[in-house]
């Protein structure tokens, strides 16, 4: 049974901006799901309903069976960690994390056993007298993370938590949230618009755009599957080729004048116009020797991005132009300007309906550069 | 080719008009008021002038002055407070804001004599609001012992001047309140009370105490809207101090100095007071 509940949640802003337009969640109790998804896609404005600092305009928010969608945020029993700079400034580390439990009356001496596990579990035991601004701006998450955590929320919500700081910290404090949600056993609503963070933390990730989830599922489906070509380009890198079903029964597509093999194109019906995604990883350059082959394309090399043990080539040739992450090793024998064959996988590669191309694509997304 | 000379920096000849203003505009008066105010009537040097501020009617004049001073400075200040948080908080619309700020902008900086007169026409013994209270309501204020010319009239009249100055000092502060302290607060389980009693009023502190102190001295030294109102009536330190240069019943310029030295004793003990609670109410900031 599901113990965090959105249910048909609709939010609309003054303008006539639709923040969300329907939006459909359950999470089970321990579990951590991620939202996902572009600049103003309504994320954090579920999250902020979820908290109870905004009222949907229809729909219902039911945790433990009871709906709370009309309870003030002070008694949601609801942890969460803002974007940034959210403690409070007259006060140490220590009694920020001890705010809570003071509000709900506990004894002093209980409140300070609390105050020290928590700074503990989140690696500050050491730094409980220091004031925000004496802190790291890792600190001050760890604290806020403490903070929340303090009053054993029954669910705890994440609003980009970690978009303020550094590449290096902001791995280093996605796993540890990880651990400590792992070690705690709560439910955890996280927002985000990092893809890699999403994946790398979460046990469903539910992709948004324009106020409705596109997608729901464990990242590895998310990642593998695709339902939508939003979802396909907004996690990870897809290759995109527009095409025309031409053998429903052997899988053969027609692309730029050029027949290939897509096993997920078999069934389909002759003649219909879809979309071809292919995972970059999936797509093998070898030298150009003349001879062409089954599900090949050519072209040549124009850019190399080096990514460390990979590195991502461009190719452009006159049927389509693609991306190919091979090994850096192997990108040595590929250099820019050689002229290479592409050879495609049938059995890997995602089939869409083709519905609007450009209000389907991914915003801000480029192929080569994500 | 480059010079192995320095270049003579030249810039800081900018600074001298301001070091020259402030050395002949508020050094050289100030120290010739230290100065003055140890000299006797004919000449050298004495206590004489200071040991009478300790007596009838300048300890007086200090203490109404003090009061003056104290009781607009904190009634502007908690209503300013007041009125600024209200003005400035998520939900209150832009115009109400914009209104409110261009008003106190004009209101801090009118006094003297323009609002000594425009309240005598408000609610002077013939004032528009008096002859109103008085046939519409049937409250006669005057009949009830109020006066404009009096020291609940200047504080009155003062207020005017010290409740926008504390809108438009205190804005800057409350502006810096985040939306995330409030939204933590009450994630974490407080009522808007046990915010603003825990966070909101501590973050807020340092910067009310100043915009006291600041409004404690604007009273302080207030002459011309004080005088205008009261012709005088209402014993003040800068209206004495005021009577004794102007000579024109008393002349005691040594003393008029004497009452001006007492002044800055004063002001200086309200920042003595204030710099440790300056202190306490700031330790999280250092």
């Amino acid at each position: 049974m599901a113990y965090l509940e959105l249910q048909n949640l609709h939010r609309e802003f003054a303008g006539g901006v639709k923040a969300l337009d329907g939006i459909e969640v359950q999470l089970g109790q321990g579990e951590f799901l991620s939202l996902l998804g572009p600049s103003g896609c309504g994320k954090t404005t579920a999250l902020r309903l979820v908290a109870g600092f905004d009222r949907p305009d229809e729909g219902r928010i039911v945790i433990d069976g009871k709906d709370i969608t009309n309870v003030a945020p002070s008694k949601r029993d609801m942890g969460m960690v803002f974007q940034a700079y959210s403690l409070f400034p007259n006060m140490s580390a220590a009694q920020n994390v001890e705010f809570g439990l003071k509000i709900r009356g506990k004894h002093k001496g209980e409140r300070a056993s609390r105050v020290g596990e928590l700074l503990e579990l989140v690696g500050l035991g050491h730094a409980g007298d220091r004031y925000p601004h004496q802190l790291s701006g890792g600190m001050q998450q760890r604290v806020a993370l403490a903070r929340a955590l303090a009053i054993e929320p029954r669910v705890l919500l994440l609003d980009e938590p970690l978009s303020a700081l550094d590449a290096k910290v902001r791995v280093q404090l996605r796993e540890e949230i990880r651990r400590i949600q792992l070690e705690l056993g709560i439910t955890t609503l996280y927002v985000t618009h990092d893809q890699e963070e999403a994946l790398a933390v979460s046990d469903q990730v539910a992709v948004m755009n324009r106020g409705r989830i596109e997608q729901i599922g464990p990242p590895a489906e998310m990642y593998s599957r695709p339902a939508t070509p939003f979802v396909a380009e907004f996690i990870g890198t897809m290759n995109r080729l527009e095409a025309t079903i031409a053998d429903p029964d052997s899988g053969t597509v027609e692309h730029g004048g050029v027949s290939l093999t897509v096993d997920a194109a078999r069934g389909r019906r002759r003649g219909e116009r879809v979309l071809v995604l292919i995972r970059p990883e999936t797509v093998e350059l070898t030298p150009a020797d003349g001879s062409g082959g089954e599900n090949t394309l050519s072209g040549e090399v124009i850019a190399q991005t080096f990514l460390g043990p990979v590195t991502r080539l461009k190719v452009v040739g006159p049927a389509a132009d693609l991306i190919a992450d091979v090994s850096t090793a192997k990108a040595a024998t590929l250099p820019i300007g050689m002229k290479v064959t592409a050879a495609l996988p049938a059995t890997d590669a995602r089939v869409l309906e083709l519905s609007d191309p450009v209000a389907e694509r991914a915003p801000e997304l480029d192929p080569v550069g994500q | 080719m480059r010079s192995g000379r320095r270049r003579l920096n030249l810039a800081w000849l900018a600074t001298i008009p301001f070091f020259a203003y402030t050395f002949l505009f508020l050094f050289l008066p100030a120290g010739s008021v230290l100065l003055g105010a140890f000299k006797g009537v004919h000449g050298g040097y004495t206590l004489g002038n200071v040991r009478v501020l300790f007596h009838h009617p300048y300890i007086d004049a200090y203490k109404t002055s003090i009061e003056v001073s104290l009781v607009t400075a904190l009634l502007g200040g908690i209503i300013g407070l007041a009125t600024a948080y209200a003005a400035l908080r998520e939900g209150t619309p832009k115009w109400v804001r914009s209104i409110i700020t261009t008003f106190s902008g004009v209101a801090a900086n009118f006094g003297g004599i323009p609002l000594a007169f425009a309240f005598i026409a408000t609610l002077g013994t013939i004032g528009v609001m008096t002859q109103f209270l008085k046939d519409q309501l049937h409250i006669d204020l005057y009949a009830h012992g109020f006066t404009l010319f009096g020291k609940t009239g200047v504080e009155i009249v003062y207020l005017y001047f010290q409740l926008p100055l504390m809108i438009l000092v205190i804005a800057p502060a409350i502006d810096g309140l985040r939306r995330e302290w409030r939204e933590a607060a009450s994630n974490l389980g407080a009522s808007s009370w046990q915010f603003w009693r825990y966070v909101g009023l501590p973050v807020l502190m340092p910067s009310i105490l100043g915009s006291i102190i600041l409004l404690f001295g604007n009273a302080f030294a207030a002459y011309a809207t004080a005088y205008s109102l009261t012709s005088g009536t209402v014993s003040l330190v800068p209206i004495l101090i005021g009577a004794y240069y102007t000579g024109n019943v008393l002349d005691n310029p040594h003393l008029a100095q004497a009452l001006a030295f007492g002044m800055f004793v004063v002001l200086a003990a309200m920042m003595v007071a204030y710099i440790p609670l300056q202190r306490r109410a700031a330790r999280w900031a250092k």
